[in-house]
């Protein structure tokens, strides 16, 4: 493959991950309405184009016309780089999740990810700790009482969330014995997938999942019944919109990451045995990988509208003495299995 | 090209850690000190030592300066309520931070005896840093684990109410 080709490929990718991020997180504050009035017996946003499906384009036009406030008290570069460091985050994880495997086209092998690195799970890690960043320099920048309370709660809450994560990633680690995303996702050809394997480190990675992303249960940081809304309440306009957006650009990217570690990502059983070719079978795994993911964005929703939120103590105790003591157990049981079953 | 960019994050690194110790406010010392850390991570990256890049940002840029960060912001530091130094303290505190640049360079001096080949492949891959850490220095690995669960099992006693 040739330089130019491969750069044209690469730039392509990107901005087709990049868009298909945006878009999908634009749906997903109609498809949250929607499953909001679903959930509570009412008809949801239907006044906007065909059953409401401009409503989102409506809401992203409001924000931007909005009247854009600095607090004068604020500090006005950190004020603005708060949501910026927000949406930056939340949009560079996708360069790492193998989206499917790869199309051959005129004798080029091109690969449907934009990166494989070597450790592609710390890579998100380290991207996820990197995100509190926005919400804390947000909510100090603002100096307000309510938004430091909403950025202090969200530090610690993920922190102490990253902890029982990464747990729970190291007994996955150990089953699968690779940190790259593509070569897990490759493992886990038809019925291997690791759910089966770990299902106890995805019940604790899903709930860390909730807590990274500050979803129901876990949104603490801007409960708007104590913290009218947390670390977002001097926002306005396209910031307040850009804070919002990136909640959802993450929900949508730990869909994906759930999918691509625990559910097999872009393979689908028994699908190796209708001897459908090659790129075939890349479109089709792609389209499955993104059947799982908006499974679990539905997932996310149907709990945010069924379960109340936690109380930040209850928080606290959940995080250190039930989540982290549960992933040392998973990751004891799963080197104990792997000893017995290696010898 | 990567000689000149590892120059480059060098540069930035030093600045960025100068500016941790000029700036008057607090955070914004916390923030530059982050910055550093990632200037710090891209040196390792072009050294070809990526687990080594991304361990530094999740656990320093990550955990540890956010951590900072929640206690700065708690203690609400600005120019009013900042403590005034007396000459002779800070006299005490560049005599300190002296020694400990004449301890470091000293220390430092006698380890380029070592050949250190820079940029070349697979020396920071994550399965060359196991089998070196998990066979050459086992113990001493081991050691700094029950170091850091010492500190721990510290914290945990200090953080308790009551001490009987």
């Amino acid at each position: 493959m040739t330089l130019s080709l491969f750069i044209i490929y690469k730039a392509v990718l990107v901005i087709l991950v990049f868009l298909i991020s945006l878009v999908i997180a634009m749906y997903s504050t109609y498809a949250e309405r929607k499953v909001a009035a679903f959930m509570q017996d009412r008809i949801g946003p239907n006044r906007a184009g065909p059953f409401g499906l401009l409503q989102p384009v409506a809401d992203g036009v409001k924000m931007f016309m909005k009247e854009e406030i600095i607090p004068q008290v604020s500090n006005k570069f950190l004020f603005i780089l708060g949501p910026s460091v927000a949406m930056f985050t939340s949009c560079i994880t996708g360069a790492v999740i193998p989206w499917g495997t790869s199309l051959h086209i005129a004798g080029h092998d091109f690969a449907l990810q934009v990166t494989d690195i070597n450790i592609g799970i710390l890579y998100v890690m380290a991207v996820t700790s990197i995100g509190v960043y926005g919400i804390m320099i947000g909510g100090w920048a603002s100096n307000n009482k309510y938004s430091l309370l909403g950025a202090l709660r969200a530090s610690s809450q993920m922190i102490s969330y990253e902890v029982a994560m990464g747990l729970a990633i190291i007994a996955l680690v150990m089953t699968t014995g690779t940190l790259s995303l593509k070569g897990i996702a490759a493992a886990q050809t038809g019925w291997h997938w690791n759910i089966v394997y770990q299902p106890l480190g995805f019940l604790i990675f899903i709930i860390c999942a909730f807590a990274e992303t500050n979803r129901t249960p876990f949104d603490l940081p801007e409960s708007d019944s104590e913290l009218i809304g947390g670390y977002h309440t001097e926002y306005s306009s396209m910031k307040l919109g850009f804070y919002l957006f990136a909640e959802y650009i993450n929900m949508f990217i730990s869909s994906a990451i759930m999918s691509t570690l625990y559910f097999g990502g872009y393979n689908m059983p028994f699908i190796g045995r209708l001897g459908l070719s090659p790129n075939t079978m890349a479109i089709l795994g792609v389209v499955f990988l993104f059947a799982k993911i908006f499974f679990f964005i539905f997932f996310f929703m149907w709990v945010r509208w069924t379960i109340p939120r936690f109380r930040f103590d209850q928080l606290m105790n959940l995080g250190w003495k039930i989540l982290i003591p549960l992933s040392i157990f998973n990751m004891a049981i799963t080197g104990f299995i792997i000893l017995v079953l290696h010898k | 090209m990567t000689v000149y960019l590892f120059i480059i994050l060098g540069v930035f690194a030093i600045l960025s850690a100068l500016m941790v110790v000029f700036t008057k406010n607090p955070i914004h010392s916390i923030l530059y000190l982050v910055l550093t850390f990632f200037a710090i991570a891209g040196e390792y990256v072009l050294l070809n030592a990526q687990f080594l890049a991304i361990v530094n940002i999740i656990v320093y840029a990550g955990a540890i300066m956010v951590l900072f960060l929640f206690v700065v912001m708690l203690l609400n530091l600005n120019k009013e309520t900042e403590p005034h130094k007396s000459i002779l303290r800070q006299l005490i505190a560049v005599i300190a931070a002296g020694i400990l640049l004449i301890v470091l360079v000293g220390s430092l001096k006698g380890a380029d005896t070592m050949t250190i080949k820079p940029f070349a492949q697979n020396t920071g891959y994550i399965e060359n840093l196991g089998q070196v850490l998990f066979k050459d220095f086992l113990l001493p690995f081991e050691v700094s684990a029950i170091l850091f669960l010492a500190a721990m099992v510290g914290a945990v006693m200090l953080g308790k109410k009551d001490i009987k």
